[in-house]
């Protein structure tokens, strides 16, 4: 499978804390990785030098062959990495269509000027936008909710309603931060069961971070076992679980036993 | 549903018209005196300033202290152009609006810069300082009159020339926000980084609306120059700058209708208190502080009142009772 997004021993210094270091990840096309590890392991921070909230202190990123190292926030997403939030980071106070709507920002070109006189380019991508949001919205099963607040939505949509955003943004890679956190089983399974779909449908690679062991031993086809900034282990989900060195960073035994 | 847009355009199009002629008769026919033309006059500007301060304030949501300097430029910029152009009076009230405003982007463009790249309050602060600094410098400057200020600033402005430009300010404010440029700005108030992973270019739409925000202060600023026709620095200071947002906490802070509701009642009131002379600013502050006890949101929080929103919302009433009757 060819690669689409690669990293090359990536590593990140806070001052005198280090974070990361040496952290070389793989994603092919299509592919749905999970990246797994115990608290404080940097696992978001892997996620924020992918979409250069942090600049890396050494590595490289690459997407499709080029660098993005350096780039700002909002270019990496037009570039194709979009990514949702373990803290949920919705736009509470409108409405939850809007909320993906505004994601389309960079597909949109309309000027400001044709925005305020309401030529026909604005009705047009506006009218073209409206219906994409809707598609979407139907993806995630929220379509009836499209015109509720955004914070007025139970958890677990909201999850759902974060996806649709960055989906909107038409990505290569899509980044997940603990999608299943706070669902219940049921939910979890549908979450399992929405990203099969949305894979195929958008022939999007998948990175996502998750502690619901059962829940990435299911989808994920890759795992990286990230452990104080290092990668410990890597490969298929059945030879990773049964990695010694997986076990011991995460029930604390060492390894010589 | 594009369709039916277009007719709620039209609607308030004509609704809007109507007011004027009303207004303009009543004027005319001598109904309203000329103080009190004077007072409309001032709502409109006052209508001008509070949109646009919730532009900067409001959707996006960062805090301006100092609205009233650009007002100021925008003043001084257009009294010192119609004072010494040669121009037939429309067309040199258009001008001077045109460049007061333009000259006021241009320093909320200077403030924006470096202002605007950073998270968090810095605008606030900046713009308290900016409007003292204005202030300052006016009092010190010779072209600007000094102390004295400026007067003899032909009286250009009208009311239809106030009312106009005032329909056309909520006009531009309420299509840009309902745009995807305001779509961006709103996102950037509700939550920074998420706008900024959504793809969008944060700091370009923060300078945006900020200098559109001050564009406008400085019309307002240009029309209210050729209506008091005389300009002193003091006018222009700090508490100025509150007053303006205080029109735009009270009316809420992203309800364009809510600014234009608080403009309106917060320049009226003063006014029609002037019979209690002084328990004049008492009860216009006991006003106030009833509304951020009852409503800390203000009169219409985020919501925008609208004919079509007010049908529906009739229909649901009506459909309710005819349902409890039915019930019953």
């Amino acid at each position: 499978m060819a690669k689409l997004l690669e990293t090359e021993n990536l590593g990140i210094a806070f001052g005198g804390l280090r974070a990361l270091s040496d952290v070389t990840l793989e994603i092919g096309r299509g592919e749905i990785v999970g990246l797994i590890g115990p608290n404080g392991a940097g696992k978001t921070t892997v996620f924020n030098l992918l979409t250069d909230v942090y600049m890396p202190t050494e590595g490289t990123i690459t997407l499709e062959g080029k660098s993005i190292v350096g780039k700002k926030t909002y270019q990496i997403t037009r570039a194709g990495i979009a990514r949702t939030f373990q803290n949920i980071r919705l736009f509470k106070d409108i409405s939850v269509i809007d909320n993906v709507k505004i994601a389309m920002e960079g597909d949109m070109h309309y000027s400001a000027l044709a925005g305020i006189l309401r030529l026909p380019s604005y009705w047009r991508e506006e009218k073209a936008a409206d219906l994409r949001a809707r598609e979407l919205l139907r993806v995630v099963d929220l379509e009836d909710f499209a015109d509720a607040k955004a914070k007025n939505l139970p958890y677990g949509q909201q999850r759902k309603l974060e996806i649709a955003r960055a989906l909107a943004t038409q990505p290569k890679v899509l980044l997940l931060d603990e999608p299943a956190a706070g669902m219940n089983p049921t939910e979890t399974q549908e979450l399992a069961e929405m990203i099969e779909k949305i894979r195929k449908k958008f022939d999007v690679a998948i990175l996502l971070i998750e502690h619901d062991m059962s829940f990435v031993m299911e989808i994920c086809e890759k795992l990286y076992v990230l452990d104080y900034g290092m990668v410990i282990a890597q490969g298929k989900p059945e030879d990773v679980r049964k990695d010694p060195k997986v076990i011991a960073a995460y029930l604390g035994g060492n390894e010589d036993e | 549903m594009m369709k039916k847009k277009g007719k709620s355009y039209l609607i308030n199009f004509a609704l809007v018209a109507v007011l004027f002629v009303v207004l303009q008769v009543l004027i005319s026919s001598g109904v309203i005196n000329r103080y009190y033309n004077g007072i409309l006059m001032l709502v409109g500007i006052n209508v001008i300033l509070a949109v646009s301060l919730n532009l900067a304030t409001g959707f996006l949501g960062q805090l301006v202290l100092g609205h009233a300097g650009f007002m100021a430029v925008g003043a001084y910029t257009a009294a010192l152009f119609t004072l010494n152009s040669s121009l037939p009076e429309g067309l040199a009230l258009v001008v001077g609006m045109v460049l007061g405003g333009l000259v006021a982007a241009v320093f909320s463009a200077v403030i924006g810069i470096p202002a605007l790249r950073l998270r968090g309050d810095y605008i606030a602060i900046l713009t308290l300082g900016f409007g003292e600094i204005i202030r300052v410098l006016l009092n010190s400057l010779e072209f600007t009159g000094g102390a004295k200020g400026l007067n003899g600033i032909p009286a250009y402005t009208t009311f239809p020339s106030v009312f106009i430009v005032a329909a056309l300010t909520v006009y531009i404010i309420y299509a840009f926000i309902n745009s995807r440029h305001g779509r961006a700005v709103i996102a950037i108030r509700e939550d920074e980084i998420a706008a900024e992973s959504a793809g969008i270019h944060t700091t370009y739409y923060k300078m945006l609306a900020f200098i559109l925000s001050a564009f406008f202060a400085g019309v307002a600023g240009a029309l209210y120059a050729n209506y008091i026709g005389v300009l002193a620095p003091a006018k222009f200071d700090f508490n100025y700058s509150v007053e303006i947002l205080l029109m735009v906490v009270m009316g809420g802070m992203g309800s364009i209708t809510g600014s234009i509701v608080a403009a309106v009642v917060l320049t009226f009131l003063p006014e029609l208190l002037r019979g209690f002379s002084d328990y004049r600013m008492l009860i216009y502050s006991a006003i106030l502080i009833a509304i951020m006890l009852f409503k800390p949101t203000g009169l219409l929080g985020q919501q925008e009142f609208s004919l079509a929103g007010l049908a529906k919302r009739g229909k649901r009433w009506f459909a309710k009772r005819k349902k409890g009757k039915e019930g019953a």
